[in-house]
């Protein structure tokens, strides 16, 4: 055990922890709105729009991530009409690269788990709306959303988990966060336990505190108060 | 379509065999995934606290842990570790462990961590009474396990279990950056020859989504068998 290394080497994976933790809370920030709106589209009656959504969600639940990843940031790239739109100036950073993939990916699991509390939701609860004469829109966004959000928050703790180890694909498109970081160092080192004990440490480490604060709120919004 | 031409010419048959060797990779994790838990599930279903210990940190920490970076301390840390068991018989070769075996590994210990909350779920559901009618009727504590658990547990866990191949198939893909010339390092290597990353990406996009595609097919079957009388 080289005790000396995983001193030296604990800031420079927390400063890494900082560019994993912005992967991560920009994805699951905007794979949120598209989780909810993919999973409004599959409530939708239209067989068209509900073959949409769902043909989404299981294309990019069928594939793994790494692939998601490289298509964005390798393939995209190639096509000549992209290279000369606005859209350029994001596609050719592989931070942005990395956030795209990311947050369709998050949003289709997101979209899943909506959509399967959506499905859960009592009907008894949005006919005893409609029987107060509220309007169907107030039902959806004043019943139906926070019931639905309640409902999936444990499975969204999990999807959110599992957001966070997805992010250290970020290092196969040259991004420096938390696991690239540690695969450097343990490259120059060749001492890949004490970096793996530091890395995994600090992983665990942001595992626990977001099963902590879902398990929170999970008990504040609980039904049985 | 060219370039997915079996032969000298495309990379169809080059993109078969990384197919087939997906499926081997993805086949030897999960049977030794399938060990693990063999190990880790009665650990964790223990009466004594330090054995639920040892299960439950196994689970925790490869479970909160980026498959990526278990990916990496096998890769960089396999042949050191197998090198240093090796001197203490007295063996000092520089010792190589294949791409494979490396792979294999790595993803069967990160499978073996999901498989084991499976069973531990799927063992923990089955009603007690079946536990001791068996003890009342007087059956071995083997047949117990063999004859009454083990086929009511598999009910229970075969449709987590397909979650964990899934998740296990599409976790071979991180493998590529060992070298082993699965579907992704194929599609890595055709892409950077022809210059065209956006059709074999896309087509390795396809392959992962056949295969998970089948799978579930022949899961459905599985499942179907084993819920007879349900």
């Amino acid at each position: 055990m080289d005790f000396e290394l995983m001193f030296s080497s604990f800031p420079k994976l927390l400063g890494a922890t900082v560019v994993t933790l912005k992967l991560l809370s920009a994805s699951l920030f905007f794979g949120l709105f598209i989780g909810l709106s993919f999973a409004i589209l599959r409530l939708n009656k239209n067989m068209f729009i509900n073959k949409f959504a769902y043909g989404y969600s299981y294309v990019f639940r069928g594939t793994p991530l790494l692939v998601q990843i490289f298509i964005i940031y390798f393939g995209l790239g190639q096509i000549e009409y992209l290279r000369s739109t606005f859209l350029w100036v994001i596609l050719k950073e592989p931070y942005w690269c990395a956030i795209i993939a990311f947050t369709l990916n998050t949003g289709a699991y997101t979209s899943e788990i909506l959509r399967s509390a959506f499905q859960t939701i009592k009907p008894g609860i949005i006919e005893a709306g409609k029987s107060l004469g509220i309007s169907n829109k107030i039902i959806f966004y004043k019943i139906q959303i926070p019931i639905a959000i309640r409902q999936s928050l444990p499975a969204y703790g999990n999807e959110i988990i599992l957001m966070m180890k997805g992010t250290s694909l970020a290092s196969t498109v040259t991004l420096m966060d938390l696991t690239g970081v540690a695969k450097y160092i343990i490259s120059t080192t060749f001492k890949p336990i004490e970096v793996f004990i530091v890395a995994g440490g600090i992983y665990l480490f942001m595992t626990f505190i977001i099963h902590n604060i879902i398990k929170y709120l999970e008990k504040k919004y609980s039904f049985q108060q | 379509m060219e370039l997915l031409a079996f032969g000298k010419t495309g990379w169809g048959d080059e993109l078969f065999y990384a197919t087939l060797m997906t499926v081997a990779v993805s086949v030897t994790a999960m049977l030794v995934g399938f060990i693990f838990a063999l190990i880790f599930t009665p650990l964790k279903l223990s009466k004594y606290k330090s054995l639920n210990l040892i299960g439950n940190f196994y689970t925790t920490v490869i479970r909160g842990v980026p498959e990526l970076l278990v990916i990496y301390l096998f890769f960089f840390g396999g042949s050191g570790a197998i090198m240093y068991v090796a001197s203490i018989f007295g063996y000092f070769e520089y010792i190589e462990i294949n791409a494979f075996i490396t792979g294999s590994m790595a993803i069967g210990i990160i499978s073996g961590a999901y498989s084991t909350e499976v069973f531990r779920g799927a063992i923990q559901s089955i009603d007690k009474g079946q536990f001791e009618a068996a003890k009342v009727l007087g059956v071995s504590k083997f047949a117990q396990f063999y004859k009454i658990i083990l086929p009511q547990m598999l009910r229970l866990a075969i449709p987590n279990l397909s979650n964990v191949w899934q998740i296990t198939l599409k976790d071979t893909s991180l493998i590529s950056v060992t070298g082993l010339v699965e579907i992704m390092r194929q599609s890595y290597i055709a892409a950077g020859s022809t210059r065209d990353p956006l059709f074999f990406y896309s087509f390795a996009a396809v392959l992962y989504l056949l295969l998970t595609y089948l799978s579930m097919k022949l899961i459905n079957r599985l499942e179907a068998r084993y819920s007879r009388g349900y």
